[in-house]
């Protein structure tokens, strides 16, 4: 039986979000949740292979104590467990100090995996970092970008497009796949899933419980800080055209027929209307 | 004791056009990065028979070439890459490693940042040096319409992925001469964990949306399926190319190649039509470099409305049509019968 590790993460659902002009950081407490569309897919490539060949499938997600749900989640379609890092010091880690802590809660606490699937990336944040780190940091092979993946003995076969290259690799286990966000039909969740989201146990631990010094995690360990965080200033003559669409599309040739028809290489002027 | 200069390095990319391309925008702002803290400009290249690829870099700004040519680096290999990657970081220390945002160069550059324990910024849409001579980098984040800007303060190299399209390459002078240095490869590489079974280029169905002069932009104000695939057709009239928002995409709307926003595609178009975009911060970073840009949205105070040339406050599928039907018009009296344009009421 495979032992598999999906890490998902819990994103804001929201466009505009609350942030502490201070500290530059995401107030999450204050945005709604939900699972990382790409992680969802991990999950259930997950599945999928357990169809296939059996496996045991680990959740594991930091953040705050609001990304149980996520996990809740993840137990309701068919993850069999969950464990939830969580503790104010981990907060404002960047993708270095994620994947140093995802790692250190991987190797004491499921220290005998096969595969760990990530999404390829968040859309929160979209760096598509976190998965090569936490592969480096337990010194695994990874492979980002997955769209398939076929699991045969100790080997896992997979198939991804990057930058235009169809590629099929042949990965060793254990090892770490980030898996594509696509279109796929969303599975029902089970009456027993639903039971087994309220009655599993999700295990939390903190940085102690890891034995991580704070020094190493959060945003203290983090290489990169936030210096500040702003709205783009967008100086534009903008132009506001209202009314009819009639009214709109004769004031916009008006204004630009020599221009965009300039662009396009074509002559737009009706000549007795321009002026 | 001969002293180092200190360095900017440009992760040499070329395995596909656009990889290239990238690589060479990284060159020409390297070059005004490395000014201010009197840096000197390093291209490395990991490849076998590259030869007009060093040329190219040479001629478009590079001071130096770190160049390991052997058959086993003839495939990109990530595993291979970062090994070589980090040793040669190691040795020869530089400030600044800039990487392409390619796909191959995000998954490339997190594992070289975590094996030399630095931090490394996603997808940057700018590069400054500040007045304490950091890489300051700014990134579009967290799907607000928010930049953030970050530093690496203590940790070296301070790493960044770049996105394609934000630099814009520099001329290339024939004349040039840079400094090439060979690195062996070492005799002792770790085994190979992954194996390339398989590695086709596919046809780019794709037509090239960064080169493109008229784009056409469709997102999810445009309501349905249906109504998206009129944009083709205002395409086809303009001569443009279509794109959309990731909200376009994952209706399916949209082809996934079709995507403009983060890890998706910057242009820089003459004109760029947008309807339906509220305008997300990963899809404004990427086509804020449109020469002229008109907006059809509801919603007046749509970052994308505010960033616009002309914003048009109307619902984003008709004044599509009516465009096509006037465009017709107007090309049509053209062709037909110039200055005709009696018993045509098509708006």
């Amino acid at each position: 039986m495979l032992r598999l590790v999906v890490c998902i993460k819990q994103v804001p659902q929201v466009s505009e979000l609350p942030w502490d002009p201070d500290t530059g950081r995401l107030q999450r407490e204050l945005a709604e949740g939900m699972m990382n569309p790409a992680c969802r897919f991990a999950l259930e490539t997950a599945f999928s292979i357990r169809e296939k060949v059996g496996a045991k499938i680990a959740a594991i997600t930091m953040g705050p104590p609001s990304a149980e749900e996520v996990l809740r989640e993840a137990i309701a379609l068919g993850a069999d467990k969950g464990i939830l890092l969580c503790d104010e010091k981990m907060a404002g880690a960047d993708t270095y100090t994620t994947s140093s802590t995802l790692a250190k809660a991987i190797q004491s606490k499921i220290p005998r995996f096969d595969l760990i699937l990530c999404g390829s990336s968040t859309s929160d944040g979209e760096t598509a970092q976190v998965g090569p780190q936490l592969a480096e940091e337990l010194d695994i092979p990874g492979v980002a970008y997955v769209d398939d993946i076929e699991i045969t003995g100790n080997k896992a076969r997979v198939r991804r497009v990057a930058d235009q290259f169809l590629e099929t690799m042949e990965m060793e286990l254990p090892g770490l796949v980030t898996i594509n966000a696509r279109s796929y039909i969303p599975r029902y969740v089970s009456m027993t899933g639903f039971q087994a989201a309220f009655a599993e146990d999700i295990t939390t631990y903190d940085a102690a419980a890891l034995g991580l010094s704070p020094e190493w995690i959060g945003s203290k360990g983090a290489p990169t800080k936030v210096l500040r965080v702003y709205s783009p200033r967008m100086d534009k003559k903008n132009i506001v055209l209202t009314g009819t669409t009639k009214k709109i599309i004769g004031s916009l040739f008006s204004l630009f027929d020599d221009r965009i028809g300039g662009i396009i290489g074509k002559d737009l002027k009706t000549d007795k209307k321009a002026k | 004791m001969n002293e180092k200069r200190r360095a900017i390095w440009v992760f040499g990319d070329y395995r596909n056009y656009f990889q290239n391309r990238v690589t060479l925008q990284l060159i020409s702002r390297a070059r005004e990065l490395a000014l201010p803290i009197g840096a000197q400009v390093s291209v490395i290249v990991f490849g076998h028979n590259v030869d007009e690829i060093v040329g190219n870099y040479t001629a478009h700004g590079a001071d130096r070439i770190y160049l390991t040519d052997h058959p086993r680096l003839a495939e990109y290999s990530m595993e291979t890459y970062s090994f070589l990657m980090e040793r040669l970081a190691r040795q020869e220390k530089p400030e600044i490693i800039l990487i392409g945002a390619t796909s191959f160069g995000r998954e490339f550059a997190p594992h070289v940042a975590k094996r030399l324990g630095t931090g490394l910024t996603a997808g940057c849409i700018g590069l400054d040096i500040d007045e304490n001579g950091l890489l300051v980098q700014r990134v579009p984040s967290f799907g607000g319409n928010l930049i953030a800007e970050t530093v690496i303060p203590e940790r070296r190299p301070q790493m960044a992925t770049v996105r394609p399209g934000v630099f814009q390459e520099l001329e290339p002078d024939p004349k040039r001469v840079a400094e090439i240095i060979t690195v062996p490869m070492p005799e002792h590489m770790p085994p190979d964990r992954i194996r390339l079974i398989s590695s086709e280029l596919r046809e780019a169905k794709v037509r090239r949306l960064e080169q493109a002069k008229i784009v056409i932009c469709g997102g999810r104000g445009m309501g349905s399926k249906k109504k998206f695939a009129k944009l083709y057709e205002l395409a086809e009239l303009l001569g443009g190319e279509v794109c959309a928002t990731r909200p376009s995409v994952y209706l399916n709307w949209a082809g996934h190649e079709t995507l403009v926003g983060q890890a998706g595609k910057q242009i820089r178009p003459n004109i760029l039509l947008s309807f339906g975009i509220s305008g997300a911060i990963q899809h404004t970073a990427s086509i804020k470099n449109a020469h002229f840009i008109i907006a059809v949205n509801k919603n007046p105070n749509a970052p994308m409305m505010k960033m616009a040339d002309v914003a048009i406050v109307a619902d984003a599928s008709q004044i599509c049509n009516a465009l096509i039907l006037e465009l017709q018009r107007r090309i049509a009296t053209k062709q037909s019968h110039p200055s005709d344009l009696s018993g045509n009421s098509a708006v």
